[in-house]
């Protein structure tokens, strides 16, 4: 039985679906070679889609639907809502790109695009353990098809087939992880499987087992170290126009799921999963950073960045349950919740300014194709630059407030081995300074590698512009994002 | 809006302007506004001095909004006799910089002014900042516009300079940083700089403490032997770069030992002091002897700052009135000279290219006039009576005599050293016949160089002549820190 109420909950999603299907649809009679009128709808939906998910965060309601299998909380609407607007700028940048790649022979890049946001959607709402897994299936499937969408081109299929075989694995351990929990508790309901755990009547050996192969999985999706394989291989060969849809949208996804599984379900493990959670992000921020150290291609070098910065994320969720504090909780997961969107937001960036330099026939993606770009576009370089120093951590921009923001729950704990921690990351993000540092020098120190003109169209550039502007706006004033991000994970932790 | 906020961001809204303005071909308009917004930013700062009241220990023009919410973060300003000549000081130096590349520089002007104006702003951001984390943000924030004016207007190594001075600087302030988040939660949640001074640590807590934030200002002072960074840039930044990060930058670190490491961990503070001067005296003794056999004349001034701010360091570990404040007089003092030394070897370099002492020889042959003020300036930095240079290192070397014989007679040995290679300096370049048709060629100083030479000079006359300005506004503060200092803040 559908009730009424369980509808409103999903409102965005169903728009979602049937627009998704209407396009596919639509799209059949669309002859221009960019595919303007399909971009518009898709625009349009997204927009639409973006609103009332604003609306819903904004009333500030906590809606179960379906016999609890999906909730549609504060935190997940907000992060629905930047997670369109991630696909619609996604689309903004990538439309002339892709379209110069052959890629816009049909209109699969944007019915695609909308069938891995609903994935996350449903990632992002699922209260049941079956319903998460179905989201992350809807959106890895999406994304594998997205990266093979350039299909006369040999990296990009290899890095889909990795994509696919790793992710697949990763799938499988998530959903091997989630059977020895439903089989420990008897139940996918995220909530009740949290209060048979709480009660202490299960063997915790099997409650530990299923929760390392979840945390496996979830460590995939994140890609963290060491399950970060697929991370630099998929960043560089996936046309850049998907690159920057996977690394993009998709962490918002990956951060509620986590919020979702370890917090709401598995909070009596915290014990158990926190240990895990500071080791990958450990190894995250060591070998992200080091290993960016010597590329020479930027979509690889930023993919080893994402590593570290994840590693961050990881460390503000493994500060929260700290005992006898439980104000110590929605910092540290507001902190992990805030790092995620800065980041997105700063990644918009890196790669959009990869996307629009990239011409017909030429992939501008390797540091060294940056080469005097301040003398070529002063424009283009200054928020490449702000970009690189944001997410160096470097005031006043908004990833130094995201760093800030995780190591001040981090130290916040209480430990010295936190406090250790809390060292051991700054240092590496010393090291992460060095390699964004040698993007600026390239782009400010070097002679200009080529004339060509750099062209854009105007909307690219609009809102590249804005783009680049909020990261130095929020990064003078960011204490209302903070306090949206506060906020929404206070209402999750207390509903 | 207060004038401190009108200090802060007047010369950054004229910086972003001239960044806005876009490339060369308005190179003249350009240069007038970054003129106008140097003039401003000057002129807007001097209130703070005319207004200020001297009898009172307590914070001045005090501005405060609540910043970031849910950490506490205040836009927290205020000065008191410690800071307030330090923003005249920047906005002066900046005025005086913008004067100096007028003709040097002719690519990307915009971007060259406009870095200047923001990075004045910003140091004076450091200056007047009353929260922890405003601090750190805006002592963060200048290392981007110096990082890029001295890799896009730097030497033939400007590209290894920049990212020495980038990653050295930033390796300190990140330990801070650690130091800044540990001191918000033990404080129950403020990033308030004066509540953190009457906050009660512990000894482990206040040695730890101490030594984070002698790894962010040590390296920015720099004091040896973290200094090795700054002869590298030095030699490569442009002149106005070498003067801004001489008279201004370096005081940021030593700034941040008078509002940090002494009031907020002084037990740590008495019990390393010994560390600290031995340090300084590291810096003036074995420094002043590397800075005598320099063959490269901004190498030479470089090494004899850091000759100059061991002097600041030992003042300030001495943990007497006249240790402290002459320490504060020392770096002011320093400011106006180095600036003076190096926009002086600015005017040499632009006609010669060469800062080689060896390519030199007999300049006030060709160079009368301003072989006069490269002489006044020298005499300055060798701290002659009568000059600025004179002033604070004389307190120091009083103060140390009053703590110990030993430590004041090894500090007073250094300025047998500062003589020693700055005459030797000058004897080599400036006197003695013509040695090369270069120098033989060389043309005087036109009006622009004879007009901001002559405003350094007046500085430097009138601070060593009549210190009383200086040294007024700061005694009731500096009293009031060593009070403070005095006082254990172990439970």
């Amino acid at each position: 039985m559908i009730d009424k109420l369980s509808l409103i909950a999903v409102y965005p999603e169903i728009i979602l679906l049937v627009m998704a299907c209407v396009i596919a649809l639509f799209d059949l009679g669309v002859k221009s070679r960019t595919r303007t009128a399909t971009y518009l709808v898709t625009m349009l939906t997204l927009a639409i889609v973006a609103a009332l998910q604003a609306s819903y965060a904004a009333s500030g309601q906590t809606l179960y639907a379906f016999g609890n299998m999906v909730v549609s909380d504060v935190m997940g609407n907000w992060l629905k809502c930047f997670a369109t607007l991630s696909v619609m700028v996604t689309l903004v940048y990538g439309r002339q790109y892709a379209a110069d790649r052959d890629m816009l022979r049909g209109g699969e890049l944007f019915v695609l695009s909308l069938f891995s946001l609903l994935g996350m959607f449903v990632m992002i709402s699922g209260n049941n353990f079956l319903v998460i897994y179905l989201g992350v299936e809807l959106l890895t499937l999406s994304s594998y098809a997205l990266v093979a969408l350039r299909r006369d081109h040999t990296l990009s299929i290899e890095a889909a087939m990795k994509y696919f075989v790793l992710g697949a694995l990763a799938s499988g351990f998530l959903l091997y992880g989630m059977s020895m929990l439903y089989g420990a508790t008897g139940s996918l309901d995220v909530q009740e499987a949290f209060k048979a755990i709480h009660a202490g009547q299960i063997k915790h050996q099997v409650l530990v087992f299923g929760l390392v192969f979840i945390v496996a999985g979830l460590a995939f999706k994140l890609g963290v170290v060491p399950f970060h394989m697929w991370i630099p291989d998929v960043y560089q060969g996936a046309p850049t126009a998907i690159t920057i849809m996977i690394g993009g949208a998709p962490k918002l996804a990956a951060f509620a799921v986590v919020i979702r599984l370890l917090v709401e379900g598995l909070m009596p493990l915290a014990t158990d999963w926190q240990p895990m959670l500071m080791l990958l992000a450990i190894g995250s921020l060591a070998i992200g950073n080091l290993a960016a150290i010597v590329q020479t291609n930027l979509k690889r070098m930023l993919a080893f960045s994402t590593i570290s910065h994840m590693g961050f994320v990881l460390i503000g969720m493994m500060s929260g349950a700290v005992a006898g504090q439980p104000e110590a909780a929605a910092s540290a997961y507001s902190s992990s919740m805030f790092y995620a969107i800065s980041y997105v937001l700063t990644t918009l960036i890196s790669f959009g300014v990869i996307l629009l330099l990239s011409r017909e026939g030429f992939e501008h993606e390797e540091i060294s194709d940056f080469a005097g770009l301040n003398q070529r576009s002063p424009l283009y370089a200054g928020i490449m630059a702000v970009c690189l120093f944001s997410l160096a951590g470097i005031p006043p921009l908004i990833g130094f407030y995201a760093k800030l923001a995780v190591l001040q729950a981090l130290v916040a704990t209480g430990g010295t081995l936190q406090l250790v921690l809390a060292v051991f990351a700054v240092m590496m993000s010393l090291i992460g300074a060095f390699y964004y540092l040698r993007v600026v020098k390239v782009m400010y120190f070097d002679a200009p590698a080529g004339s060509a003109v750099l062209a854009a169209p105007l909307e690219v550039r609009a809102v590249l512009s804005l783009n680049g502007a909020l990261l130095l706006i929020l990064g003078l004033v960011p204490g209302g994002l903070m306090a949206l991000c506060v906020n929404a994970v206070t209402q999750m932790l207390t509903t | 809006m207060g004038l401190l906020s009108l200090a802060i961001w007047t010369p950054i809204a004229f910086g972003v302007v001239l960044l806005a303005l876009g490339r060369d071909d308005q190179a003249q308009a350009v240069r007038w506004i970054a003129l106008v917004g140097a003039l401003v930013g000057l002129l807007v700062t001097v209130p703070l001095y005319t207004q200020f009241d001297v009898a009172t220990a307590a914070m001045q023009f005090v501005e405060k909004s609540p910043w970031i919410e849910s950490f506490n973060i205040n836009y927290h300003l205020g000065i008191d006799g410690i800071s307030v000549w330090f923003i005249l000081l920047t906005a002066f130096i900046n005025l005086i910089v913008v004067i100096a590349g007028w003709e040097v520089i002719t690519s990307r002007v915009n971007q060259y002014m406009g870095a200047f104006l923001i990075l004045s702003g910003l140091m004076i951001g450091v200056f007047c900042a009353l929260d922890g984390m405003l601090f750190y943000v805006f002592f963060e924030a200048t290392l981007i516009p110096m990082y890029l004016i001295i890799g896009i207007w730097g030497g033939p190594n400007k590209i290894y300079a920049a990212f020495k001075f980038f990653l050295y600087t930033l390796l300190g302030s990140l330990l801070m940083l650690v130091a800044l988040i540990y001191l918000y939660i033990t404080s129950g949640g403020s990033f308030d700089l004066l509540t953190w001074h009457k906050l009660p640590l512990g000894q482990t807590a206040q040695t730890l403490l101490f030594f984070a934030f002698l790894a962010a200002f040590a390296v920015k002072v720099p004091m040896w032997p973290v200094h090795t960074w700054l002869p590298d840039v030095h030699v490569e930044a442009p002149t106005g770069g070498s003067a801004v990060l001489a008279a201004i930058m370096l005081k940021l670190g030593a700034y941040g030992f008078l509002r940090f490491s002494l009031p907020i961990t002084p037990d740590a503070a008495h019990e390393w002091a010994g560390l600290m001067i031995g340090l300084s005296l590291a810096a003036v003794i074995y420094v002043g002897l590397v800075s005598l056999v320099q063959k490269d004349m901004k190498k030479l001034v470089a090494y004899s700052s850091v000759a100059h701010m061991g002097f600041v360091t030992l003042g300030f570990f001495l943990f007497n009135d006249l240790g402290v404040a002459g320490g504060i007089v020392q770096m002011i003092s320093h400011g106006f000279v180095s600036a003076a030394m190096f926009l002086g070897i600015g005017v040499l370099y632009d006609r010669v290219h060469s800062r080689e002492i060896a390519a030199y020889g007999g300049v006030v042959n060709t160079m009368p006039k301003f072989a006069a003020f490269a002489m006044l300036f020298s005499m300055a930095n060798c701290g002659l009576p009568g000059t600025a240079g004179f002033v604070g290192e004389w307190m120091v070397i009083l103060a140390a005599l009053r703590v110990n014989f030993w430590v004041g007679m090894a500090a007073a040995t250094a300025l047998i050293f500062g003589a020693a290679y700055t005459l030797w300096m000058v004897k080599r370049v400036y006197l003695g016949p013509v040695t090369n048709d270069k120098v033989k060629n060389l043309k005087d100083i036109n009006a622009r160089e004879f007009f901001f030479l002559s405003l350094l000079a007046i500085a430097i006359l009138y601070m060593g002549l009549y210190p009383f300005p200086l040294t007024e506004v700061m005694d009731v503060s500096v009293s009031e820190l060593l009070k403070h200092v005095a006082l254990t803040k172990l439970n």
